[in-house]
């Protein structure tokens, strides 16, 4: 019996959960204190939820695209926060222009649809130029190589719009009604968030539905599955990948716009960090699996708004969210560590192993 | 495929490819902050001369992509695509002029609509403009036209020009070095404070003209000649040749001056990290993003024990350096085993992660009475040899250089080793490896600590080097970096590497001009690299095999 | 083969020797019509460029204002980007630091870039004036010999953290503030003088927070300030990161009537920009420029004249100062012996440093021992709704101490 325990637990598994236990009693030992010194409300905390809530629905629309160009092309799309950010950066000027005009104020629903529209559309051809020109004619390589493509799309996207439109600050003008609170059950919260948690819920259903009901959603399904096979069934794989780029970019154009009405800020930098946060959400869900992205996206908003203050205040760690991130990206490792195909990653692992 | 198709898939449409790329380099602003500069002394401005080049090869590539075997459609398909590059440009000249469009783009100046029309207002200036498309395309039809030796004479004669007198501010100064009268003749003759001289431009096309030919003439001889030598004699001539080779490297940095010193220290740090993530991803295989972690904790180890802020250990930098790598190592250590069982995809964003984590704790107000926070460490004192200070780039370059060697030798050995040749299995495939007996765990453990212990070695000097450790001197773009430097060079070829960083690091710092447009032209380079080579500048003789048996290739892919 | 290996070690050996070459001495000898080399090294990219165009101009202007040439040799200036951080900074001054042509530098704007990028020029014996470095480190004695070159032309952050603690504790008279920085060195100094003078008057700090740079969602470290329930809010970072919490401080609850105050590294119209409505009613530190003379008034009329626009970062000033003084500086220390200008640069930061009562545009600029060259007049400001419709920074001060 012992032998047979021994035979199966290897010294790295006892220092990965040594590891592992060692974290989840220092967060419990820091929720414990934090709850019992009593600095925080019940209001303060429903604030907490409710801002990583709005924070990760932005996540999640953004990891919808890396999840789902992994899925058809089994590669890590470094300039998916690029896409993210050409939207909203070239909706900026069109806002400005309408702000001037007074067309923002007087039609302020006209204005938003508009700048929706021409950030998704920015952003969709971003997204497909990137596939055509930087990953197609390497669909035969090694996977290392569109990884390198990738990057430099990434860094060729940055710096053509930082040389289009400058390095200064561009902040989207304040739209009234937007603006203020609403109260829900008792609860304060902003116009701005309700409404980007609801269109991204919005947006990741209609996607979902998608990619679960449509005829083109399932040739993009059966693409990922196995593309000679598909290919053999008369898909055209080609167009499916190109597809699969319009789709994510579209989500990443809306995820932008939403974005800067949350934020006001737009640079060209401004896709960096918010498409590591949402790749590692991707990851974090399983990647290759939407409903596993917004699951991911959500959690690692929830775990950024909530965490510093939850885990590290009653540890006497001053200025905890400096450590937001290192908190996300550990929670990141010790997923991958004891489930290392992510939450929902599952189905994925069997078939790939 | 008829002549008005041909005309417009490949005169048109590679035309307005060529149309978006120069007008791309305008609007960012190239053309007109390149234009300060003269590759020919009020002749040629630089940015122009960019502009001609990508519109010439543009055109070039229409007629060669031309479908239809015949001399008239190719050329004809060449001048239409100069035609319509320059149509383009021609229209949003027109655009720019009478709409404000400077506030969306504001790189779209009255500067550039000048230097675009060559200085001539209104309809002559277009008219200039379109005049000069179809010129480029003309010129391109011709090359086209030529035979392969005239050809490629007359293309590398003008890249000539445009790399003399685009390295002028390097040339220059290495020359007035000297201070010799004859050579300061010279320097007269050919450079003015901004560009060629008209003289100089001639006299570089002339001499290059008779260098080419006369080893054209002559390179076959050569080669024969190196052929039939015996085996003992050619393993003579390659020892003298490394003997050549590490004669240069000593005596390098006294010719080279201040800057280029400071330059090649900066390409000497990343093939060093380089060479420690071709063990790592080269060798063994495994994609690690994090990489810069290491080099933070080289940096950060001599930073704490030779600095007298924070503990003032009081340390020298030689009693730090083996304590820092040796914390590399361990570090490698520590962090491979949460990622073992990690693969691919998985295992390269778990090293991001842990890059960030340590970027982030180090930053933190958290660990500022220990680590330094956000304000770092300072004070960090260089590194002495016997009584010598090493403060210059000419003296790090040394220490480098020592480096490298030491390095390149390990591995070298390492490569031929039994853990060398066990890296390569678990690189083609863990599973078949690990049936084969190879210990997995203990396999991956080593290559994650040679490649951190080499890191920490870079990072070591790097801290003594500056002087100063920051966390923000550690993100995740110089993991990124690396894995580019490792990729594009040839992955797995430690010559690769060294070209790599060259070719990456070294080059953008030597073109002062183009700081601003640094990354814009690294990502570009990145991506045409790949397309154009994918196997890498030096390929290693392994996988160039690899990247032209098409058939292994895709079945890679699939699987 | 033994014997090449052996004549090979003796060849390294000894070319290694010749190569070490004795360290060079500190003197600059220019040929004639070679020009006087000044590099600058400013924020001339990213959310802060404002600040760094503010201060090129002013240097611009200085040099023109100048001659445009000092003892018959042109002026030549060359800049580099410092990128408001350590590694910009890094990397701006080892560019500088490997160009042999240049005699002393002007920069940074960012003291984060100051703290590292200082060292490495003034080993290469490039003496150095900042116009914008605050941070009271860069000056202080226990800085070290690293910064025996280095001198200022703006105030010290000594001075302007007391500023905006007494405003807030005796003018406003608020008990409870918080702080937020960047991890900047500047931001980080600086909160922590205020800190520091505000408990010294008898008042309380909830807590001292800090983000990330890059950060956009401060909500949640807002709402975390917040259950402190602090009457006043410090926030000296720069332009971004201030713009962000300015803006989602009135979205947090509990903080929507708290007073904000930032201080001169957001001073911008930029700032208006990021921030938006919430502007409305906030206080700033900055120097004060109602109380310059009329050499400003001229200075102003030449950038309006140069430039097309008024100056948009509190910094020009300090800038043409900072510029005068090195130009006097190589003035009275540059030796014309034949052809030849020779410029020894250790004599030159010692008449740097002996700079006394020289009328600069920001008063009369006097350095003490350690660099501190500035005549510091610290204002404070408040933006009004009128202020934010012409897209610029109030002028008129709101409160002052002296």
């Amino acid at each position: 019996m012992f032998q047979k325990w021994k035979d199966r637990v290897t010294i790295t598994d006892i220092v990965m959960w040594m590891i592992g236990g060692t974290l989840l009693l220092l967060c419990l030992w820091g929720s414990v204190s934090t709850i019992r010194a009593g600095l925080y409300t019940k209001s303060h905390w429903i604030d907490f939820l409710i801002f990583g809530l709005a924070q990760g629905s932005i996540y999640a629309l953004i990891a919808t695209g890396y999840t789902m160009v992994y899925g058809v092309l089994k590669m890590i799309n470094f300039a998916h926060g690029e896409v993210f950010m050409s939207g909203p950066f070239t909706g900026y000027f069109v806002a400005t222009a309408m702000w001037r005009s007074d067309f923002l104020d007087n039609h302020p629903i006209m204005a938003i649809i508009t700048i929706f529209a021409v950030a998704m559309f920015v952003s969709t051809m971003i997204a497909f130029l990137v596939e055509k020109i930087a990953y197609r004619p390497l669909r035969g390589a090694p996977r290392l190589i569109p990884l390198i493509t990738a990057i430099g799309a990434s860094f060729f996207l940055q710096y053509l719009f930082k040389g289009l439109y400058g390095s200064g600050i561009n902040a989207y003008p304040d739209i009234e009604i937007l603006n203020g609170f609403w109260m829900i059950f008792g609860i304060r919260v902003l116009k701005i968030q309700v409404i980007v948690i609801i269109a991204a819920i919005v947006l990741m259903l209609v996607l979902y539905n998608f990619i679960m009901l449509t005829r083109v959603g399932k040739a993009i399904r059966a693409v990922s599955e196995d593309k000679e096979a598909a290919a053999l069934m008369g898909i055209n794989v080609d167009a499916m990948i190109s597809t699969t780029f319009i789709i994510g970019g579209m989500a990443a154009g809306a995820a932008g716009v939403l974005y800067a009405l949350m934020f006001k800020q737009v640079h060209f930098f401004m896709g960096f960090l918010p498409g590591l946060k949402a790749f590692t959400a991707a990851v974090l869900g399983g990647i290759g699996n939407i409903p596993g992205a917004m699951l991911g996206g959500i959690f690692l908003g929830l775990i950024e708004s909530v965490a510093p203050a939850l885990f590290l205040d009653g540890l006497g760690i001053i200025a905890p969210y400096q450590l937001k991130d290192a908190i996300a990206f550990t929670m990141l490792v010790m997923v991958l560590i004891f489930r290392p195909t992510g939450i929902l990653g599952e189905r994925l692992a069997s078939k790939k192993a | 495929m008829t002549k008005a198709q041909s005309l417009w898939n490949q005169g048109v449409k590679i035309g307005a490819i060529g149309g978006v790329s120069v007008l791309i380099i305008s609007l960012v602003g190239m053309v007109e902050s390149f234009g300060k500069r003269d590759i020919i002394a009020g002749i040629l401005p630089m940015g122009v001369a960019i502009a001609l080049i990508i519109s010439i090869l543009a055109a070039y590539m229409a007629a060669k992509k031309t479908s239809i075997p015949e001399k008239s459609i190719q050329f004809a398909n060449a001048v239409v695509s100069g035609f319509v590059i320059s149509g383009f440009l021609a229209v949003f000249v027109m655009i720019g002029r009478s709409f404000n469009i400077r506030e969306m783009f504001v790189g779209a100046s009255p500067v550039l609509y000048n230097i675009l029309t060559g200085g001539v207002a209104g309809a002559g200036g277009i008219f200039l403009l379109l005049l000069t498309g179809v010129l480029c395309g003309a010129f391109a039809g011709i090359l086209h036209m030529l035979k392969d030796l005239p050809r490629k004479l007359m293309v590398n004669a003008l890249l000539t020009i445009f790399i003399l007198g685009l390295l002028q501010e390097l040339i220059l100064p290495i020359l007035k070095a000297w201070d010799v009268g004859m050579i300061n003749y010279l320097a007269g003759l050919f450079y003015t404070l901004n560009g060629l001289t008209p003289i100089g431009a001639i006299l570089s096309v002339v001499i290059f003209c008779i260098l080419y030919l006369l080893w054209n003439a002559n390179q076959g001889a050569i080669k024969f000649k190196y052929a039939s030598l015996p085996k003992e004699a050619r393993k003579k001539s390659q020892v003298a040749a490394l003997i050549v080779l590490a004669v240069i490297l000593i005596v390098l940095p006294q010719f080279l001056g201040l800057f280029l010193s400071e330059v090649i220290t900066i390409v000497g740090l990343y093939v060093l990290l380089g060479l420690g993530l071709n063990i790592v991803v080269g060798y063994a295989g495994l994609l690690d993003l994090g990489y810069v972690a290491f080099f933070a904790i080289g940096s950060y180890v001599v930073a704490l024990l030779t600095s007298p802020q924070i503990f003032a250990f009081g340390l020298n930098f030689w009693q730090a350096l083996p304590i820092a790598v040796i914390c590399g190592i361990l570090a490698g250590v520590m962090l491979g085993i949460p990622v073992l069982k990690m693969r691919g995809d998985y295992l390269a964003i778990a090293t991001l992660g842990f890059g960030e984590i340590i970027r982030i704790l180090v930053l933190s107000d958290f660990l500022r009475p220990w680590l330094g926070g956000a304000q770092g460490i300072g004070s960090i004192p260089n590194p002495n040899l016997f009584g010598f200070q090493m403060v210059k780039p000419q003296h790090i370059y040394y220490l480098l250089l020592a480096g490298i060697i030491l390095v390149i030798f390990i591995s070298l050995r390492l490569k031929k080793s039994k853990i060398g040749r066990a890296w390569m299995a678990m690189r083609e495939d863990e599973d078949v490896a690990q049936a084969m007996g190879i210990n997995l765990v203990a396999t991956k453990l080593l290559a994650f600590a040679t490649g951190a212990g080499f890191s920490a070695l870079s990072g070591a000097i790097f801290a003594s080097k500056i002087g100063s450790v920051y966390p923000h001197s550690f993100n995740v773009f110089i993991s990124i970096n690396v894995v580019c430097i490792v990729i594009i060079g040839g992955i797995g070829s430690l010559p690769g590497i060294v070209v790599g960083a060259a070719v990456l690091m070294g080059l953008p710092e030597l073109l002062r001009e183009f700081a601003e447009y640094r990354m814009f032209v690294y990502g570009v380079a990145l991506v045409i690299v790949m397309l154009l080579r994918p196997e890498g500048l030096l390929p290693e003789a392994r996988h160039k095999m690899e990247f032209h048996d098409e058939t292994e290739a895709g079945a890679k892919t699939v699987a | 083969m033994k014997n090449v290996l052996k004549v090979f070690v003796a060849v390294c050996f000894l070319l290694s020797v010749a190569a070490m070459p004795a360290v060079a001495g500190n003197v600059v000898k220019l040929q004639k019509g070679e020009p006087v080399h000044l590099a600058y090294w400013f924020v001339t990219s990213g959310a802060n460029t404002s600040l760094g165009m503010d201060t090129f101009r002013g240097v611009e202007i200085a040099i023109e204002d100048f001659g445009g040439k000092l003892k018959g040799h042109p002026i030549k200036l060359t800049g580099q980007d410092e990128m408001c951080g350590p590694e910009g900074g890094q990397a701006a001054a080892s560019k500088i630091a490997s160009d042999p042509s240049v005699i002393a530098s002007i920069g940074s704007n960012c003291s984060s870039a100051a703290k590292p990028g200082v060292p490495i020029l003034w080993k290469m014996g490039i003496p150095n004036v900042s116009p914008s470095n605050t941070a009271p480190f860069l000056t202080d004695p226990a800085s070290g010999p690293d910064f025996d070159g280095y001198l200022r032309t703006c105030h010290n952050d000594k001075i302007q953290g007391a500023v905006a603690a007494e405003f807030a504790f005796t003018k406003l008279g608020l008990k409870k503030a918080a702080t937020i920085h960047d991890g900047s060195v500047y931001a980080e100094q600086l909160q922590q003088v205020f800190a520091d003078t505000f408990t010294k008057l008898g008042g309380t700090i909830t807590s001292q927070e800090a983000v990330s740079p890059g950060d956009t969602d401060m909500r949640p470290v807002l709402t975390k300030i917040a259950s402190g329930k602090p009457e006043f809010i410090y926030l000296p970072m720069f332009i971004a990161e201030s713009g962000h919490v300015t803006r989602q401080c009135k979205e947090v609850a509990g903080l929507e009537k708290v007073a904000l105050m930032s201080a001169d590294g957001s001073f911008s119209p930029d700032f208006l920009k990021a921030a938006g409505k919430a502007v409305i009613g906030m206080y700033h530190s900055s120097p004060d420029f109602s109380a310059l003379g009329d050499s400003y008034g001229k200075f102003l009329e030449k950038h309006k004249a140069k430039y097309g626009i008024s100056p948009e970062a509190p910094f020009h000033a300090h800038a043409y100062d900072a510029a005068m003084l090195i130009l006097n500086a190589i003035d009275k220390v540059a030796v014309v012996s034949g052809d030849t200008l020779e410029i020894d640069r250790e004599a030159l930061v010692k008449a740097m440093y002996a700079t006394k009562g020289m009328k600069g545009l920001t008063g009369t600029i006097t350095c003490d021992e350690h660099g501190d060259c500035a005549d510091p007049k610290i204002a404070v400001y408040k933006t009004s709704e009128a202020d934010l419709k012409a897209g610029l920074m109030p002028t008129v001060p709101f409160w002052k101490k002296y």
